[in-house]
Formats: C-alpha cells, structure tokens, sequence
C-alpha cells in the first residue's frame, strides 16, 4: 500500500467503512433484484460526503483533492460493487468541463456536479468499440448553432443523466481526429430519446439517439473541430479511474478466494494445503502486487498533469485490464460449482470485470496505443 | 595475431536509449547501489572536463599513445587518482575496489554523459589481471600502481615468426645465469611495442618439453639489448612491430609464477585478453528496448509499424508488464522506508518472468541470427545475446527457484498452510 498523506488516509479508512457499512455487495445484490440500475439513496449519501466533489476546484464547490483521492475510493467501491454516477459525473464529467469547458460551462455544471444534484455523462461511443476518431454522428452548422444527428451507444447512466458531453463531427469523415466537436446537451433538449441498454453487469447504460437536436454556439465545449486531442486526455483520466476500480475488483476477488480456499474441505483437507492452488494464488499476488504499483503510479502521473500521463493510462487500463480479467476468471475457477451460481457474488465480480476492461478501450487497444506511444 | 589496445569494446556498442530501457537488478542493495550511482554521477559530472564529450574515437586513434592537451592530462589524472579506471581491483593498488554491480553503474554514468575510460591498454585488460592471480607481492605492488594510473604502457610479446598459431613451439629463449635470465630471441606482431615500456613475455627456459618448457617472464623494454622495428601494414599504419631481444639481462624477480609455468598463465591470460575484446560483452539487447532491436532485425510497414504484428502485441505487453515489474519495485523502496512491504515477496519472480520474456523476445526477433554460437558468421553482440538468454535461465533457479517463492508467498505472506 502507497505511503498515504494523513488526508488521504482518512479519506480511504472513511470510503471502506462507509463501502462496508452502507454497500456491501449486498446491497448491489439488492439494488439489481429490484431492477434499478443505482440506488438513488446511497448516490445522495456519496454526494454528501463530498466524493462527487473531489476533482471538481474548490471556487466550484469541490476538494479539488485530484485522482489521488478519487481514486481511493473508486477502489473502495470496486471491491463491493457499488453501483453509482460517481465515476462518470464526479469524474469524467468533471474532468471534461474542467479541463476543456469555459467559464460560463463551468459555474453551470461543476457545482452541480459537486453537490450531486446533476449528473453529466460522455456520449461518444457509436460502434462495436470505443474510438473517438470513428465518430460519425453529425452536428450541422445551423443559423446561430449546431443540429445533432445520430445515436449514441454505451452512454453510461445514460438514463439518469440531466445532461451529455456529446461528441460529433462538425467536419470530416469517421476515421478523421480533426473535426470532431465536443457539445454540452441538456438532457430534456427536444429530439432526445434514450433506452436503457440491460448489459450483464447490472449498470445504468443507455441507447441515446439525437434527433435534430437543436444546441446554440455557448453548447460547444472547446473549440470547433478541435474536441480530439483534449477528450483523449479525459479519457485518460477516465481511464485511470475505471483501473482504480478494477483494483479494488481484484483485491476483493482476490481475498474471497483466499478465504474460500481456507474453509473449503475436499480430501479431508483445506484446498489451501494443495500445493497447486498455492502456487496460482501466489502468481495471482504478485500480479496484483503490480497491478497496484501501477495505479498509484498511474494517479500520480495524471494528477501531475505531465508528459508521463498517457503512458501511465496506458499501462493501467491495460495491464490492470490483464490482471482483472485473469482474477476474475480464477474466482469462478477456484470457487467451483459455487462461482458458477447466481446465488454467490463470483459472477457479478467477472461481469463487472469485463464492461470495465471494455470501457473506453479494452486491453489489446492499449497495447496498441503502448506500440504507437513507443514509435513501433 | 591481433589484440586489441584497450580496455573498451571491440564491437561498436548501440546507441544508448532511455534510461528507462534498462534493466535492472532487484535485490536488498538497490537502494546501496542507487546512492553508488548517484556518487558517480556527481563525482564524474565535477571531474570528466566537457570538451572530451563524445571523445573516445579519438583515444582509440592513437592507443597506446595518449592524446595531448590540458583536459586529457587532467581526465587521466582524475581517474587515475580515484582508482576508477580499474574499478574492481583491490584498493591497496590505489583502484577502486568496487563490486561488479558498482562498476557496471559506473560504466552505465561514463557513458551516459558520453565520457570513457582514459586508463587503457594491456596493462589493464591482461597483465593486471594475470598479476593479480599469478603474481607475487612484490610484482603486484611494483606494477599495478602504474597501470592504475595509466602511468605505463604495456606489450604483449607472444607470437614469434615460426610460432603464430602453433604459438607453444616458440623459441626465444632465457637462460639462467644464477642472478639473472639472459634473452635471445626475436617476437612479432608485437602490438604497441615501439611505446611499451614493459612487455610481458613468453621465453623458452627449457628444451625437454613444449610447453611446459615455457615461462612467464616481465621485461624492461628500455634494457639494453631490445630493438623495436615497427612493421609497416598496407594501410600504412605502423600498429605491430618486431621486437630483438639480444642477450637482454633480465632480474630473477621478474619472472611470474613458476619456472616452466609460462603456458599455464599464457591460456589464462588469453581468456582475460578474450574478454577485452569480447568487450564488455555488449549484447545485441543490452541498452536497448526490445522494440528498438526488433525494428532493425524485423522492419517495419510503411506506417512504421512493425511488420510482425503478433510480434509486435507482444512485445507491447512484455513491456507493459516489464514496466509494472519496475515500478513494483520502486514501491517496495518507498514502502520499505515505512516498514517492511508485502511486495517484496514477489519481487524476484516478477523479476525473472520480466528477464526472461525479454530474453525470448530477442531471441525471436533475432530469427536465425539468434541461434549461433560462434564464429564469425554471427556478430560478437548475437552470440553474447544467444548467450545471456540462456544464461539467463538461471534468474528462475538461483537463490530459490520460481516455485520456492511461489511457496513462500503463499505459505507465509497468504497463510495458506497455517490456515485449519
């Protein structure tokens, strides 16, 4: 575990005894029986205690506490599955109005944001996988604005969300990074319809189609055809944060594992003392061993703002990606006839594993990235 | 026969990438060697005078002699003083008397600023080396202080015009005169000779047997009696010469290891003198990223990419992995500082498996480059990398193997015995 500031501490000890206390996996269990997609009572409690906030600067009325702390307790909810607008507003959201929105953008939405009372969502993903410069919807230059036209896929809390940070190309053709234009969308504007899509893992995902939808000028986030190169980089941070997630997924597939294979009798004997399973468990310790080196490395790269991010989002989406794919699939393994029951929490954790190692490029899309970053 | 002059690389060494290309070794005394190499770097940034940078073709130019000018007197001096020319051997000499991990950061900080070793020549690569295992006490302390500093030259005086190959049927010839041995004979190919101020040399001190006839004899070359006459090459470089020794008084004391000892010592010193044109045995991997190697040996398509896309994946994910490995590490050593790091258990295997991946990665780039074993047909820097992969089999097995780790990590760090 990384050498932690004194806030930071509190910050964690605070997220896992509230992640305990409030969303075990149990209340997730809960939540999806009941076919919501979040519980909106526990969404309320994480934005009271000011996680929403906590990219967001302090003139707007968050911490400002960056990755570092976000992250604690993105892996803190990755261990029980808690299922909220947390990652996709107080981060991603935040970090895209923060980073590329202008001042009028950012007094409307981060407050909000902060305080929770709005949650703002990335509609950008059109295709089977998640690439920007393939963006083909279309925003047409009209009078004074923009008219959009396309559908979204992908879209997460996409049904909850009060407004979109839509990707579209006022220019050039899919395949072209120049062109594209990044618009904030109120949710309720005319021409919107969304459908929830029912992915495997339980969450707020939605179909969002735009119609004709008319945007003024002050929509546009950015500059006009420029939104490529400054979403990269939020979907960078986005990147780490779904890692820190996939961290704290690991850990806890990890730990449940052990402790079963600790209590499980077969042959008169524990299934610990079988020298097999030791020697996967050791492997997949020191894989997680790694997998952390790599986000608390990764947190601090982005936090730093420099030249060090991308690699470092690379390599945590990917190579934590590797790992969360690998534990989650040796739960199931280890655990036997049991993981393969609905009844038991195995399979929520290697669903919840592959949206995340999905989301935003999955690993072979990382190693490619890794190959071009490196000039091979 | 052709010997190399100095102390550096035969083969020319690749082009240094990224610091962060390199590997390193993980044990308890990374945090002791990352404070060696920080000494180095500031002691080398205050004494390697910039107008040299980049400088050392200009050395090997002219070796054995040394060039002239204010800041070469002075770099030669500096490291002469500090031992570093020479910096494993024993510090009683006046060298540096650090290990081989040490040495090898040293080495990594001269060239990183693009300085070199100005202490060259056979003094250092062979007769130090012999010296320090065959010779006496009083030999040692006579000779290695000079060749510490770079203070004298040293020639090599092996072949003989009826003994090149067949180098044991030499007949140059010492015979014993109670206080002294008294030399006739005639040497050649006697590179560095004409600046020598000593040559090490092989005599014939008896006729009844080939070679244990032979003995290892140091001798003065400004004694009376020996002649230098350079051999001119068709290049016209005069780099070899022919070396007369006629009835040259030799000191008994002179003589290294025992009478009829000379061929034993001889062998020895060819694998020292082997290992200085190995060169520092630079490896077609060392230094570099993998990827780097696979683009000159692979190619690439017209976006640059390497044409083995399967290849390409995976060397993109080695190095993902090499990087989580290395940061791993880096973790421990902060950690380490608060108490002890439950990562350190899987250092060593995380270790390995980032070694010899890369290993077999460069093996496979190098296609059938990569399975030669000697001889000219392969470049030096393919046979040592051939080498080092299988060498490097044993980073799995040596102070407790893959699975004796995996036994103590889950054994002692994941209690999967102690549980029940």
């Amino acid at each position: 575990m990384a050498v932690l500031t004194e806030e930071q501490q509190m910050l964690r000890d605070g997220a896992q005894e509230w992640v305990s206390k409030r969303a075990p996996v149990s209340a997730f269990r809960a939540t999806r029986d009941s076919g919501a997609v979040f519980d909106p009572a526990l969404w309320k409690e994480i934005a009271e205690m000011g996680w929403a906030g906590m990219v967001v600067p302090e003139a707007q009325g968050g911490s400002d506490f960056g990755l570092t702390g976000m992250g604690l307790v993105l892996e803190e909810m990755g261990k029980t599955l808690v299922a909220s607008p947390l990652f996709i507003s107080g981060l991603v959201a935040a970090s895209a109005i923060k980073s590329i929105g202008n001042d009028a953008q950012k007094a409307d939405w981060l407050t909000k944001i902060a305080d929770g009372s709005a949650i703002v969502t990335l509609a950008i993903d059109e295709g089977t996988r998640h690439n920007t410069a393939q963006t083909a919807m279309q925003a047409q230059a009209d009078g004074d604005g923009f008219t959009l036209s396309g559908t979204k896929v992908q879209v997460i809390e996409g049904i909850a969300a009060d407004a979109f940070l839509v990707l579209a190309r006022t220019s050039g053709a899919a395949g072209d990074t120049d062109g594209l234009t990044l618009f904030l969308v109120p949710a309720n504007s005319a021409g919107i319809t969304r459908t929830q899509l029912k992915t495997f893992d339980s969450r707020g995902h939605a179909k969002v189609v735009f119609d004709g939808v008319k945007v003024g000028k002050d929509a546009v986030v950015g500059t006009i055809g420029g939104a490529h190169a400054p979403l990269e980089k939020v979907l960078d941070v986005a990147r780490v944060g779904i890692a820190c997630e996939m961290l704290g997924l690991c850990q806890q597939a990890f730990d449940t594992t052990l402790e079963y294979l600790k209590t499980r009798v077969q042959f008169n004997t524990i299934l610990a003392q079988f020298q097999a399973l030791q020697h996967r468990m050791a492997d997949l310790f020191m894989e997680l061993q790694l997998a952390r080196s790599v986000i608390e490395h990764a947190v601090r790269e982005i936090d730093a703002g420099g030249d060090g991010a991308e690699e470092a989002a690379i390599l945590a989406k990917g190579f934590v990606g590797d790992v969360a794919n690998k534990m989650s699939r040796q739960m199931i393994q280890l655990h036997g006839g049991i993981g393969m029951t609905d009844q038991y929490d195995a399979g929520f954790y290697i669903k919840r594993s592959r949206v995340l190692e999905a989301t935003f490029g999955n690993q072979s899309q990382q190693s490619e990235r890794w190959a071009n970053l490196h000039d091979y | 026969m052709v010997y190399q002059f100095v102390a550096g690389r035969a083969t020319a060494r690749p082009s240094r990438n990224a610091e962060k290309g390199r590997s390193k070794p993980m044990n308890a005394q990374d945090s002791q060697l990352a404070a060696f190499r920080a000494e180095a770097r500031e002691w080398l940034a205050k004494n390697f005078p910039k107008s040299l940078t980049g400088k050392r073709d200009v050395l090997m130019d002219i070796a054995p002699r040394y060039p002239e000018g204010e800041d070469w007197a002075a770099w030669k001096t500096a490291m002469g003083d500090k031992g570093w020319g020479t910096p494993t051997w024993p510090t009683e000499y006046g060298a540096g008397g650090l290990s081989r991990q040490e040495a090898m950061i040293l080495d990594d900080e001269i060239e990183r600023i693009g300085a070199f070793n100005p202490i060259v020549g056979m003094g250092v690569n062979m007769l130090g080396p012999t010296l320090l295992e065959f010779g006496t006490d009083e030999q040692r302390a006579q000779h290695l202080p000079l060749v510490v500093r770079g203070a004298v030259n040293w020639c090599q005086g092996y072949s003989e015009p009826g003994a090149g190959s067949d180098l044991a049927s030499l007949k140059t010839k010492a015979e014993d005169k109670g206080d002294h041995y008294l030399v006739n004979g005639q040497k050649i190919w006697t590179s560095g000779s004409m600046y020598a101020d000593w040559c090490f040399c092989l005599v014939r001190t008896s006729n009844d047997h080939k070679h244990e006839g032979i003995s290892f004899l140091l001798i003065d070359m400004h004694s009376p009696g020996v002649e230098v006459r350079p051999i001119t090459l068709i290049s016209g470089k005069q780099t070899f010469a022919e070396v007369f020794f006629t009835d040259v008084k030799v000191e008994k004391g002179n003589l290294v290891g025992d009478l009829r000892q000379g061929w034993t010592i001889a062998k020895r010193l060819m694998q020292h003198e082997r290992n200085g044109i190995g060169a520092r045995k630079v490896s077609v991997g060392e230094l570099r990223p993998v990827h780097e190697v696979a683009k000159e040996y692979i190619g690439t398509d017209d976006q640059g990419r390497l044409s083995d896309y399967d290849l390409r994946a995976r060397i993109a994910r080695h190095q993902m992995w090499e990087r989580a490995q290395r940061l791993t590490v880096a973790r421990v050593v902060e950690e380490s500082k608060q108490g002890p790091s439950e990562a350190t258990s899987v250092m060593k295997n995380a270790g390995s498996v980032s070694i010899q991946t890369r290993e077999e990665l460069l093996m496979e780039i190098m296609g059938n480059r990569g399975i030669g074993w000697e001889g000219d047909d392969y470049l030096p820097v393919e046979i040592e990398q051939t080498r080092q992969m299988l060498q490097n089999k044993a980073n799995s097995i040596y102070g407790g193997t893959y699975e004796i780790q995996a036994n103590i990590i889950s054994k002692r760090i994941l209690g999967m015995l102690d549980h029940q």
